[in-house]
């Protein structure tokens, strides 16, 4: 599998799940695990481009696609990406357990609806959970990441 | 011109390295560390007959498997952190029990292995063999004391406490009007993204514990493994890295992996990890917010409140480890902005079969806030009058603080408010939620409500310029969300005159400050803000002390602005604060980064020693803030919404709130924790229950069933505040952190009420729960025709 553009080996245990994968074999641990049953959407990365939850899914299962985690966004030392610019600039996190999550989510519906309704960016954002922000400044920016995606 | 940063929208200086997927969390750490699993107890209530390891000791990859008799502090009780003279009966439980398991989840043993998998293979395969017994899971049923939780608490009552102000009885009977009330509240939970974890390292040749605990205390935690490991202080490091919410209870301390981890660590000489599931997070962690209340009220024709008795029962769950400060902090806050001139409150904190009890954001205050907007509801029913106009008449005045509430407080003082304008507050909400949307089965509810803040005893900051003219500070309480690391260094930069992109900002870390209490009852920015104001304010006198001389000026003459220590009136004449940093500490041996101006053959701006008496080296200093009482907050809620009489489904149409917190440090990151507490307490009102069966039984721990919102459940908050500074503390500042979730209870009750027609008098409602209400008020109405 390649993760981030880096081609890997996937792992020898059948059962280890993607998330443990990136997180404990690769290091990545920007990709979060929080509930480990699908709800949360912490550990939300792409998967050939779209939005999965890497704790249902096993490493094994990887094999010959493509993987996008957090730190695929944007290289270190270079500008933030354009949603994870939006989040910064909205406030749209606190205390950051969520948001690679829904980072990843939001790069997945932009690339669905680049210029989203309200509704569509609920829709969008409405398989993640965040329990400190209470939504607003998300939905916040997810439009600005909207406006800055098109500059 | 002065620049200020506090008051100002300054954006997180935490946010980047969170962004890209570089923060520190807990479980982020391995390091080769073996991974643990706890065999937790299924049964609610049951004897331990026999615990069996054997099969999980042989398994490949098991390292070890711990029972309470392997343990040198497994006959030891866990500590009740906050002792009370009334907590009669308080009980805690053991690291690891061996005999009686009171709650499911309760910890039964610890198996370490070389991978998470194999440790849970291995707990799998760990036989206790249990007698179930009987169990006790409602308030209402521990009160009754049908069965004991445990044997030797009578009534399984760890706690009784009654309060009087004024005369009750004679008010009462006196009163023209009376009324009683019957209200109950349910267990709900904190759930923080981030689960608690803990890793833990022993250095044998520093003879150095290191901890990274994902806990909202990590001086109390460094105390207590120095004292239960036999340990200097200064041979513990405890260090809560980035922190995924707390809410809470992350702030128990211990957890039986918080003392397993490390012990583990020690005895088999690697580091050890520990990272909580869901699931268990679910039944391991504390919970809150269960009573029953019984509420008298005597009124007069107006509506004016002459009497308030209220008796209630508190779920303490199996343990009372945090003590009795959630009832003191509902008896205490019942009256909320009201005077009550007669007010009796009686508690008992009662054992239940379930998990123990201790804050979740809000902290006894919702609960409270509910029964007293529940009562004054009542009371507007009872004389036909307008809800908001009885609350104008009881509410408290501005000219009448501080003022005393005439009952004990959660900090060992009496509940006295030091400031506010709750009238105003009341308007300008009124003024916000505008009109009343159209249509039928519309309901608006309005709360006003009170929140005491910024409990002592103290916190500390440590503040200092490096040579660099780059400011680093610390203190010792963690973060989880709040934007320490900006806010704190928004009262740092304004202090020394400098950017904020210049002060660094370290918090919750025993290495870089190791005292202070921890972050809780929405005290940061009135404990460690006023604290790193102090520092810094040292600081930066002692800045002006040694510019001074450089510049051959008084101090007094001084100002630190722009970098710089300069004379006030003439900007030209100045010295920047790293030259300053560097002449702070004279010295011998030149290391670089200009540090040269400060050795010994260049001419000196002064005769006498190179370092002045009395004078410390280096341009630092640590001081500390200890509130002389809480600071009291305020605000007020309203909201309208529509229920659909035939789903039950709840519509919020608008949500309106204004906040008074004192002066505001920075408006964006407050208004985040607003909007944050709302969803919070909508999630609490409507959608999240703790559904235990009779058995004791969790019947929805996981976010399948056990219904947080998401961005789909929750309204656009619109937020303005009002701001009346606290006169207790230097920079003004009250609390702020669990504004948002208190009134939404009470606001959404009277909202649904109103609504759908039907009494509500519970927390947490649901569709169900309301078509259930509107069923029993049918029947009510069929029997009364």
């Amino acid at each position: 599998m390649k993760v981030n553009g880096v081609a890997h080996p996937v792992p020898v245990d059948p059962r280890r799940l993607l998330s443990d994968h990136l997180r404990h074999d690769l290091g990545l641990t920007g990709t979060h695990v929080g509930c480990e049953h699908g709800v949360c959407g912490c550990c939300t990365v792409l998967l050939d481009g779209a939005p999965v939850r890497s704790c249902l899914m096993l490493a094994v299962q990887a094999e010959g696609h493509e993987v996008t985690t957090i730190e695929g966004l944007a290289q270190s030392g270079s500008p933030l990406h354009p949603v994870q610019q939006a989040f910064h600039e909205c406030h749209g996190l606190q205390c950051g357990f969520c948001t690679p999550g829904f980072v990843m989510s939001v790069v997945g519906l932009l690339r669905e609806h680049p210029d989203p309704t309200p509704e569509q960016v609920d829709e969008g954002i409405a398989g993640n959970l965040c329990r400190c922000t209470g939504y607003a400044s998300i939905r916040r920016a997810v439009h600005r990441a909207a406006e800055l995606s098109k500059k | 011109m002065t620049t200020r940063w506090f008051g100002e929208r300054v954006q997180r200086v935490e946010d980047d390295r969170l962004l890209r997927g570089n923060g520190r969390f807990t479980d982020d750490i391995d390091q080769g560390a073996l991974e643990s699993v706890l065999v937790r107890s299924p049964f609610a209530h049951a004897r331990i007959k026999s615990v069996d390891v054997s099969a999980a000791r042989a398994l490949p990859g098991v390292v070890a498997v711990y029972v309470a008799a392997d343990l040198p502090f497994g006959q030891t009780d866990l500590p009740i952190l906050i002792p009370h003279p009334n907590l009669t009966h308080g009980r805690t439980q053991r690291c690891l029990a061996s005999q009686v398991v009171r709650y499911v989840g309760e910890a039964v043993a610890f198996v370490v292995a070389e991978s998470r998998y194999v440790a849970e293979d291995a707990a799998d395969l760990v036989e206790v063999e249990y007698e179930a017994l009987p169990v006790v899971i409602t308030p209402e049923a521990a009160a009754a004391a049908a069965h004991l939780v445990h044997d030797d608490v009578p009534g399984n009552v760890a706690a009784e406490l009654l309060q009087e102000a004024g005369e009750v009885d004679k008010a009462m009977a006196a009163a023209p009007h009376r009324k009683r009330l019957h209200l109950r509240f349910e267990r709900g939970a904190a759930s923080p993204m981030e689960g608690r974890a803990v890793w833990a390292r022993w250095s044998a040749g520093e003879h150095r514990l290191t901890v990274y605990d994902s806990t909202q205390s990590p001086t109390s935690i460094r105390g207590g493994l120095a004292v239960l490991f036999g340990l200097p202080e200064s041979d513990v490091e405890v260090i809560a890295p980035d922190v995924g919410g707390g809410f809470g209870p992350k702030i128990m301390l211990f957890y039986p992996d918080e003392l397993l981890v490390p012990f583990a660590a020690m005895k088999l000489r690697r580091p050890v990890k520990w990272t909580e599931d869901r699931q268990e997070h679910f039944t391991a962690v504390n919970q809150e917010r269960g009573q029953v209340h019984e509420v008298e009220v005597g009124f007069d024709a107006d509506g004016r409140v002459l009497a308030l008795s209220d008796d209630f029962v508190h779920d303490a769950g199996a343990y009372t480890p945090y003590g009795i400060i959630l009832p003191i902090i509902t008896a205490a806050q019942v009256p909320g902005p009201y005077r009550v001139p007669n007010y009796r409150v009686r508690f008992r904190d009662v054992y239940t079969n379930a998990t123990p009890t201790s804050p979740y954001r809000g902290a006894g205050r919702p609960h409270a806030c509910f029964v007293m907007e529940r009562t004054l509801d009542a009371i507007a029913a009872e004389l036909s009058l307008d809800r908001v106009e009885v609350r104008r008449r009881n509410l408290i005045q501005p000219d009448q603080f501080p003022y005393e509430v005439g009952v004990a407080w959660q900090d060992g003082n009496r509940a006295i408010y030091d400031s506010g304008n709750y009238p105003a507050l009341v308007d300008r909400t009124l003024e916000m939620l505008g009109p009343r949307p159209a249509g039928d089965h519309i309901g608006m509810g309005l709360s006003p409500y009170v929140e005491g803040t910024g409990v002592g005893p103290y916190e500390g900051a440590h503040v200092q310029v490096l040579v660099s003219g780059k400011v680093v500070a610390a203190t010792g309480i963690p973060n989880q969300g709040q934007a320490h690391a900006t806010v704190w260094a928004q009262i740092v930069a304004d202090q020394l005159g400098v950017d904020v992109a210049d002060v660094e900002v370290t918090s919750g870390d025993t290495r870089k400050f190791p005292w202070g209490v921890g972050t809780f009852a929405s005290r940061g920015a009135v404990t460690a803000g006023n604290a790193m104001h102090v520092a810094a304010g040292m600081v930066a006198a002692k800045a002006k002390r040694v510019a001074a001389d450089l510049l051959e000026a008084d101090p007094a003459d001084l100002e630190l602005e722009g970098g710089q220590v300069r004379v006030k009136g003439s900007p030209d004449r100045g010295v920047p604060l790293a030259a300053v940093a560097v002449h702070a500490n004279p010295m011998r041996y030149a290391f670089g980064g200009g540090t040269e101006a400060a050795t010994q053959f260049t001419p000196r701006p002064r005769p006498g020693p190179p370092l002045p008496d009395g004078e410390q080296p280096g341009l630092e200093a640590t001081g500390y803030y200890s509130p002389p009482g809480s600071t009291w907050a305020s605000g007020c809620h309203a909201a309208y919404v529509r229920v659909d009489p035939k789903t039950f489904r709840l519509e919020i149409l608008k949500y309106v709130v204004v906040h008074d917190c004192g002066r505001v440090i920075n408006p964006m990151v407050l208004e985040g924790q607003i909007e944050g507490g709302v969803a919070q307490g909508i999630g609490g009102a409507f959608y999240e229950r703790l559904a235990y069966d009779s058995d004791g039984q969790l019947r929805n721990a996981s976010f399948m069933e056990f219904l947080m919102p998401y961005a789909t459940e929750i309204p656009k908050i619109e937020i303005d505040h009002i701001e009346t500074p606290s006169p207790l503390n230097p920079l003004g500042v009250k609390g702020a952190g669990e504004a948002g979730v208190i009134p939404v209870g009470a606001v959404l009750a009277a909202a649904i009420e109103e609504a759908l027609g039907v009494p509500v008098t519970e927390m947490p409602l649901s569709p169900l729960k309301l078509f259930e209400l509107s069923l029993e008020s049918q029947d009510r109405g069929r029997k009364s025709q």
